[in-house]
């Protein structure tokens, strides 16, 4: 029996060097406990070293690459299953080709799970002004990821804000980013970050884009649910325009066709003249 | 006037643009420390309105003051809606500061006609200028070109643009005619033209095997207003085949005609014709990526329309039932594309797992097919439709429920 103690930054890294050596001594899935995050009783924990590096161990290029996905899931299960694929793996070629596969099927969905967090990520963090003067402007953010999200998807932001400096902080990890360089630390509660005046304008703008005579509610929700709105700054106004979008519509309808302001005549008249080839 | 009230009046007047895309452009990031945004393939919508569409650009008019009177359009010169414009630095600060704080992919540019087409063009340029040169922008720009602005100007623009594009805004010529008198159709397609030749110039190489400067690499695309004439959907969708195939465009838009403020009498407010507008996307998608052409999608109906009730690629199928069921385990990719219920990604996951072994039907599950649709058409290891294919209330098991009509 083997405990392989996985941490919280740097999860898929370790994960991975495990794997490949108990895949390597030929240890079966069930002779394996994950503890994520130093969680397990120690009534489990045995204290037997993992099995040193041997063979050369072969997986495919697509399991490796899903397994880089999934281990970021919430799933306490995640790393388990991963293994009893990759144990299959050893004598089932083809199977990741297989898209049936209950096994297979349950982490590629999870990968997708992942896949989706991320994207989330990157479209709703909001970062608030730190105004603390210097060279670089500093920005600061909090976010509540679904899955363990943060690692994978902070390189994405250090490639877009790379003139500035910023932190995303999160429940499980905080992510920092200052004179290019990016560093990980343990998770924390809500900051308080100051106000931002460019949220008010944000708020004005989402107002303004929306379309009352297009409601669907549904849409926009199955894109953006509920969950993400507590730190989503425009979502506040979101009642708001829903409660009032029939009745702007309607005031569009019941206005009566007004005559053209004085300027407009001539405004056509100099452009007729302008151009001489233009109809009518 | 503030910064507030001009964005309120200005995004007001942007909302009728449908499009939103920030995807398919050159790759860019800003790793080096100097410079602010990246592009990486695939878009991002940073927000959902209540409309259900996303936000991913900060879509604006420069202005909507406008000398031309579309009847349509909330900006025409006809009508009595408040006025604002930006000036160029207001337009490039609220850019910048947006995506600093990660609301937006970038910026999405369009205009009222003010002085002239030139005088209009140029200013937008400008805005984008400033963004790429001064402020080292690296984000996504789309702008709107204005058609009779001069060859040299959207030369510059397309330099520092992602996207280029110009609305065609009504599918035939006889309704731009009466409801956009000053727009000229011809000028329109010459422009796209235009775009399309100086990017293909801008692809090629020269004889040292040197690439050019890159011309809007995410491509033109164009806008169609449906619902405010009466072109049928088989006249919607040749006019897209013939834009998607003489200019190369990556996108058609269809924008149901909605409600505006101070509307004009000579077109009348009508409820958007939403569902319209999704069956006409879903035609779009199956010319482009499955294989149909237009005969084929709008022969299901004499009038020339779309079912509204069912999806398009149903109403071939259950018009076509001679061709199914086909055998999942054997059927061409092409055969495939055509299953209601089937999308191109299930189609890919089928051709790749049935190289292993034979698919039954919980196999199609678990693959993500809609087999509420695809159970008539196919058969697979253990599944076959029996009459079911053939039944005559096929249609009644996917269309909503008859509904009474109302006596009040």
């Amino acid at each position: 029996m083997y405990t392989v103690p996985l941490p919280m930054i740097g999860t898929d890294m370790a994960w991975r060097e495990a794997a490949k050596r108990l895949i390597g001594a030929g240890v079966s899935p069930p002779d394996v406990l994950w503890d994520y995050g130093n969680n397990m009783p120690e009534l489990f924990a045995t204290a037997a070293p993992l099995p040193a590096p041997t063979r050369r161990v072969k997986a495919p290029q697509s399991f490796v690459q899903m397994a880089e996905t999934v281990v970021w899931h919430k799933d306490p299960q995640r790393f388990a299953r991963l293994y009893a694929l990759l144990w299959r793996l050893r004598h089932e070629q083809g199977l990741m080709q297989d898209r049936a596969d209950p096994d297979l099927a349950r982490l590629r969905q999870m990968e997708k799970g992942v896949q989706r967090c991320k994207h989330k990520m990157k479209a709703f963090v909001r970062f608030r002004d730190l105004r603390q003067g210097g060279d670089r402007r500093s920005f600061a953010a909090w976010f509540e990821p679904t899955h363990h999200t943060v690692e994978p998807t902070a390189p994405f932001f250090a490639r877009r804000f790379a003139d500035m400096d910023w932190m995303i902080a999160t429940p499980d990890v905080t992510v920092q980013f200052v004179d290019g360089n990016l560093s990980f630390h343990p998770g924390q509660p809500k900051p308080d970050l100051p106000e931002d005046a460019a949220e008010t304008l944000w708020g004005t703008y989402f107002c303004n884009i929306f379309n009352p005579a297009r409601l669907k509610v549904q849409a926009m929700t199955s894109e953006m649910p509920k969950k993400y709105w507590k730190n989503l700054p425009e979502a506040q106004y979101i009642p708001g325009l829903i409660a009032g979008a029939e009745e702007k519509v309607q005031q569009m309808r019941d206005t009566a066709p007004t005559l053209p302001p004085e300027r407009a005549k001539r405004i056509q008249e100099r452009l007729r003249k302008q151009d001489p080839d233009a109809k009518n | 006037m503030d910064l507030s009230q001009k964005l309120a009046i200005l995004s007001d007047a942007a909302r009728y643009d449908a499009s939103c895309a920030s995807s398919g452009t050159a790759r860019r990031d800003s790793r080096d420390g100097k410079g602010l945004g990246s592009t990486e393939g695939s878009g991002i919508c940073h927000a959902y309105a209540p409309d259900g569409r996303c936000i991913s650009l900060l879509k604006i008019l420069m202005t909507n003051f406008c000398i031309y009177d579309c009847a349509y359009c909330v900006n025409r010169v006809s009508s009595n809606v408040q006025r604002a414009r930006f000036t160029v630095d207001e337009v490039v600060q609220l850019t910048i500061e947006f995506y600093r704080r990660n609301y937006i992919e970038g910026l999405f540019l369009s205009s009222g006609i003010i002085r002239s087409p030139d005088a209009t063009m140029s200013d937008m340029v400008r805005i984008a200028q400033r963004l790429r040169e001064v402020e080292s922008f690296r984000g996504y720009i789309h702008l709107k070109t204005i058609p009779d602005a001069a060859p040299e100007l959207i030369d510059q623009a397309g330099l520092y643009a992602d996207r280029l594009s110009i609305n065609v805004e009504l599918p035939t010529d006889n309704g731009v005619k009466a409801y956009a008198p000053e727009k000229n159709p011809a000028t329109i397609r010459k422009a796209m033209e235009d775009v399309k030749v100086r990017k293909e110039i801008a692809s090629e190489r020269s004889y040292k095997g040197k690439r050019g400067k890159r011309f809007a690499p995410a491509g033109q695309s164009t806008q169609m207003i449906v619902g405010a004439d009466i072109s049928t959907d088989a006249t919607i969708l040749q006019r897209s085949t013939r834009l998607y195939g003489d200019y190369k465009l990556r996108r058609v838009y269809y924008s149901a005609f909605s409600p505006i403020p101070d509307a004009t009498a000579k077109l009348p407010l009508i409820k958007p014709p939403l569902a319209r507008e999704h069956r006409l996307y879903q035609a779009d998608w199956l010319l482009r990526f499955y294989g149909f052409d237009v005969g084929e999608i709008t022969a299901a109906r004499p009038d020339g329309n779309l079912d509204l009730d069912i999806d398009p690629k149903l109403a071939w199928a259950l018009q076509n039932r001679g061709i199914f069921p086909v055998n999942v385990n054997t059927a061409s990719k092409d055969m495939l594309l055509r299953v209601p219920g089937f999308g191109t990604r299930t189609v890919g996951r089928i051709l790749s797992t049935r190289r292993h072994r034979h698919l039954r039907y919980e196999d199609l599950l678990r693959m993500g097919a809609s087999l509420k649709k695809a159970r008539a058409f196919i058969t697979a290891l253990g599944w076959t439709p029996g009459a079911l294919t053939d039944s005559a209330n096929l249609r009644a098991c996917f269309a909503p429920p008859p509904k009474q009509l109302s006596l009040f």
